[in-house]
């Protein structure tokens, strides 16, 4: 279980990919908080990043067969601390999502909730054994994802919850839902959401606000459409080769709302211009079609599941943070995996990448 | 939910899921990036010239940068009207996100009401929102610390340096030079200040109106870079502001401090000109203001004051106070029955008045046998009554109009008066009655209808006095004017102008001689000068209509205004003053004010001609740089000693 050798197995191709874009990330974290109170950010996040890498390394030594054994117990606990966080857990900014571990410490349990939940449907649809789902295969599977959701939902931090969803919709694609299924879930989840959306009770004020914001960024530019509007203005004013960087004039202004963390691809397109956002682009896209790739070589099922689970988060969170930078989606409060400052995010993507070096080292594992 | 584990994890081991499935989550995922990288397109390489159109306006804001007002000389360059730099507090309305969330901090830290900045906000609700609007002019240095501790919370406010008027204190010289203020919304619709905006400084009144165009220069702007806040954060590039043209007057500031000092105290008007050019070398108003209070926003309870005070401190009674000229119309009389022949051989009994047209007209003496000669420094009434008689009313207004009377000087001060010259025409178009013919009586002596200003009466006698010349008078030497701004001052400011009026020489020296003679041995003579050739004519008008003539002075308010046109020398004079002494009560009352004024006058030019020195006089200006010239120095300095208001030893001591 425990072999040094497997180490040549380690995807060093992929963790190029990802450390290229961590030195960007960092580069232009700094370069976003220049001006700011938030100078030096970027060297903690160089110590998330070392921290983070080293738990990659770590969790890479266990075999994920073992985490597979654990996931009830850890998903077990995951509720608990999830209801805890409601309880206990410190208000800022009006959400409950952070529980003080004293010492400076805090731990925001829905963000590791998500690695716990991606290899619990993992296990769950290995369990099934690959046959035809039927409904109460895919009713336990809306269980096993909603409950938690539910309640980081209600701390409230739709963001996080939001990423628990592709889980599940990869998990059931994977798993074996068919089309008719599936399309009768859609119309179902329509039906629902429009009726929650006129009643109200679904989304607070402030995310519906979010939402109409995103469709006429321009009705009210000071008030709820001013980070969309804003965020347009420095893409689009970073052109083709963009500012430079360091020059961005919405960024180092302070016109561009937290660019280092939820619009941090705002500034970078606006310092590095249309150029510099392919660039990034095409890396998220090697990093996403190397680890499909370990998805396939992965030697079983449980294997395969955990892998597009990650996969599956990954390109949900792209997909919502730079749609948002760009225009196309509302303002969510997704970051952006691998570039967006904050520690919870960091390690988690370290930790996935982790299982992942995992799961690619026991391939031949036979 | 089923959570017990498997015991057997190799049960599921060898299976794997179809390659097709991992295919289509790779071409959804390229989909994702193909849609993301489109958006990107659009924003970066389509929509990138309005974009960065857009971070720029963010970013750049234009701050105007003021032009100095042009300062103010007398004719031997001695400065008159200074600036000194100054604060202005501004509110940027682009920069509010809830502006009346902010009022009450903003309020309490100018030190100011929110009602006054409703105020404020209403007067230019019509005006661009990129405009900065004017919250407190020349704040203190507190409120300026309190403007930059409160960058973050309060990224509207926005201070300025500007140039303030800094004027003579106590109101020296304030009518002719008048004061500026914001423009109101009234002048903004005028086609005159088309090119002005709200907000901006402009001339109210004196020579700082007349003049607005030449003296304002034109603004320049600065783009200045700032951050979100508000806060300026470095500078592009800028449009200098071009200073104001320095003006020289035509005042001598000599002769009006002995003006400003022979009116202490006393309600009325001096003008003192040259009746050769038309030169206005003194001009005093009384009461006066203090155009310092103008310059910046005016406090309440001084422009009550100045509202309440019932003897119109703002009137410059030089060119705005038309009133009776009572016995100093007895030279427009004289003038007149002179050149109609009438007046040459008249003589009159005078026994303490003659009746006319069945009403008695009275004289303040019994003078006996008068002729013309006499009949002016003694102020015979019942001579002039005889004349008028003899003259008519139809002779006498042509002569008077011909004269400057009923018309503007043409002086370039805004709001002149006309006065009024009576005729048969004249009450036909105002009364729609006939002229009767006992009417004429009192208009000899300056009375009835007849109303005219210290100016009128300053530049008509002063143009006897230089042989028929009349200059139109002006507080600005022509040459410092461009000759269209000139044309288009005349233009505007249109009179009687420069003309000449026939009169012949014989009866040209027999006015001037008589008018000495006044100052010997008739009403003036104790304001006699030995040594100065001072000629002149005493008035002594009444204020409420007695039945008729002098039988009285009046009190208080009903007292006599006392006249006084006064010259020197007797002929082709070098000044003429008029003096005007409201309730003053005999005119000679008011001759010792214009012995003064040209005793000043003709001390300075006898000391001069001497090779004297008389006062420190400074160099010529050195032309101005296209910049705002650096303050020459703090106000204070300018306050505690201008030069103007210190009479200087050497004169003292004459």
């Amino acid at each position: 279980m425990f072999r040094l050798s497997s180490y040549r197995d380690f995807d060093w191709v992929l963790l190029g990919f990802v450390g290229i874009l961590s030195v960007i990330s960092v580069l232009e974290i700094k370069s976003a908080t220049l001006h700011t109170k938030f100078h030096g950010f970027d060297q903690k996040q160089i110590v998330f990043l070392v921290v983070g890498l080293l738990l990659m390394f770590l969790i890479s030594m266990i075999d994920y067969h073992r985490l597979v054994d654990i996931i009830p117990w850890a998903y077990g606990i995951s509720i608990f601390a999830l209801v805890a966080v409601k309880l206990v857990g410190q208000k800022v900014l009006g959400a409950r999502r952070w529980i003080n571990l004293g010492g400076g410490v805090h731990f925001q349990p829905s963000e590791w909730v998500k690695l716990i939940l991606i290899v619990a449907v993992a296990r769950y649809f290995w369990n099934l054994g690959g046959r035809e789902l039927n409904w109460p295969d895919i009713g336990k599977a809306f269980a096993l994802v909603c409950v938690p959701m539910g309640l980081v939902l209600m701390q409230p931090d739709m963001g996080t919850s939001l990423t628990y969803l592709p889980v599940l919709l990869c998990g059931l694609f994977l798993g074996g839902i068919r089309f008719k299924q599936a399309a009768i879930l859609v119309l179902i989840f329509t039906v629902l959401i429009g009726g929650a959306w006129k009643s109200g009770k679904l989304l607070k004020p402030y995310q519906k606000a979010r939402l109409t914001s995103f469709i006429d960024p321009d009705a009210d530019p000071r008030g709820k459409g001013y980070q969309i509007r804003q965020s347009l203005i420095a893409v689009g004013s970073g052109g083709i080769w963009g500012k430079g960087a360091n020059k961005g004039t919405q960024t180092q202004g302070d016109f561009l709302p937290i660019p280092y963390t939820d619009f941090i691809f705002a500034a970078f397109c606006e310092e590095h211009g249309f150029v510099g956002a392919l660039g990034v682009l095409l890396l998220y896209f090697l990093i996403l079609m190397r680890l499909i790739q370990n998805a396939q070589t992965a030697a079983d099922l449980p294997g395969t599941f955990i892998i597009m689970g990650v996969v599956a988060v990954i390109v949900f969170q792209i997909a919502v943070n730079i749609g948002m930078v760009v225009g196309l989606m509302p303002v969510t409060g997704i970051p952006l995996p691998l570039m967006s400052y904050g520690g919870s995010s960091i390690l988690f993507t370290f930790l996935a990448l982790g299982i992942v070096m995992n799961i690619r080292m026991r391939r031949f594992v036979n | 939910m089923e959570l017990t584990p498997q015991a057997e994890l190799a049960a599921g081991k060898a299976e794997k899921l179809p390659a097709a499935k991992l295919h289509a989550v790779q071409y959804v995922i390229a989909a994702i990036l193909v849609i993301l990288g489109a958006g990107l397109w659009r924003l970066e390489v389509a929509g990138a010239d309005s974009f960065r159109a857009l971070a720029e306006a963010n970013r750049i804001r234009k701050v105007p940068v003021l032009a100095p007002r042009g300062r103010l000389f007398d004719r031997e360059g001695r400065l008159l009207v200074d600036n000194y730099p100054s604060v202005s507090c501004f509110l940027l309305r682009e920069q509010v996100k809830d502006l009346n969330a902010d009022l009450p901090l903003i309020a309490q830290g100018l030190h100011i009401s929110v009602e006054q900045i409703h105020a404020t906000l209403r007067r230019f609700q019509t005006a661009p929102k990129y405009q900065p609007i004017p919250l407190k002019q020349d704040i203190t240095p507190d409120e300026q610390a309190f403007i930059e501790a409160h960058r973050n919370e309060l990224p509207e406010l926005e201070t300025l340096d500007e140039q303030r008027r800094l004027y003579p204190r106590d109101g020296f010289a304030a009518h002719l030079i008048g004061y500026v203020g914001e423009i109101s919304e009234d002048d903004l619709n005028k086609s005159k200040y088309a090119f002005y905006q709200p907000g901006d400084v402009v001339g109210k009144s004196g020579v700082e109106a007349t003049y607005d165009a030449l003296l304002r220069g034109v603004d320049g702007s600065r783009d200045v870079i700032v951050n979100s806040h508000g806060k300026e954060i470095g500078r592009l590039g800028q449009t200098l502001a071009q200073a104001g043209k320095d003006l020289r007057l035509t005042i001598d500031l000599d002769v009006q401090m002995a003006a400003e000092k022979a009116m202490e105290g006393k309600t009325g008007a001096v003008i003192a000109l040259d009746p050769h050019t038309g030169e206005i070398l003194a001009l005093v108003s009384r009461p006066t203001f203090d155009p310092n209070q103008f310059a910046v926003r005016l406090s309440k309870s001084y422009w009550n004051e100045i509202l309440t005070n019932p003897d119109h401190p703002l009137l410059n009674k030089a060119i705005q106070a038309q009133l009776a000229p009572g016995s100093t119309f007895k030279i427009i009389m004289s003038y007149a029955g002179l050149q109609e022949n009438a007046a040459q051989d008249m003589h009159v009994m005078c026994s303490g008045g003659a009746s006319f047209y069945g009403h008695f007209f009275a004289c303040d003496k019994r003078h006996g046998m008068v002729d013309v000669e006499h009949a002016i420094p003694w102020s015979c009434d019942t001579f002039y009554y005889t004349l008028a008689n003899k003259l008519g009313i139809d002779t006498i207004a042509k002569y008077a109009t011909d004269l400057g009377f009923s018309q503007r000087t043409g002086v370039d001060l805004p709001d002149e008066v006309t006065g009024t010259m009576p005729s048969t025409v004249w009450k036909m178009k105002n009364f729609h009655e006939k002229w009767y013919a006992g009417e004429v009586i009192s208009v000899g002596i300056g009375q009835g209808a007849v109303a005219v200003t210290p100016i009128q009466l300053a530049r008509a006698i002063g143009g006897v006095a230089s042989g028929g010349a009349l200059k139109r008078p002006h507080l600005v030497f022509p040459d410092e004017v461009p000759p269209d701004e000139l044309e288009a001052i005349h233009e505007t400011f249109s009179g009687s102008g420069d003309k000449t009026v026939p009169l012949a020489t014989a009866n040209w020296q027999l006015i001037t001689d008589a008018m000495a003679a006044t100052t010997t041995s008739g009403t003036a003579a104790p304001a006699h000068m030995e040594g100065i050739d001072f000629a002149g004519k005493t008035g002594t008008a009444q204020v409420v209509s007695h039945s008729a003539g002098m039988t009285s002075l009046g009190v208080g308010k009903e007292r006599a205004n006392a006249w006084f046109v006064g010259m020197a020398p007797r002929r082709n004079p070098d000044i003429a003053v008029a003096v005007l002494w409201e309730h003053g009560g005999w005119g000679a009352g008011s001759a010792p004010v214009a012995a003064q004024i040209i005793n000043a006058y003709v001390t300075k030019q006898r000391k001069r001609e001497n090779n004297i020195r008389i006062a420190e006089i400074p160099k010529p200006e050195a032309p101005k740089p296209d910049t705002p010239a650096p303050p020459s120095g703090p106000p204070t300095a300018h306050l505690a000693a201008p030069e103007p208001m210190k009479p200087k030893a050497s004169e003292a001591a004459n």
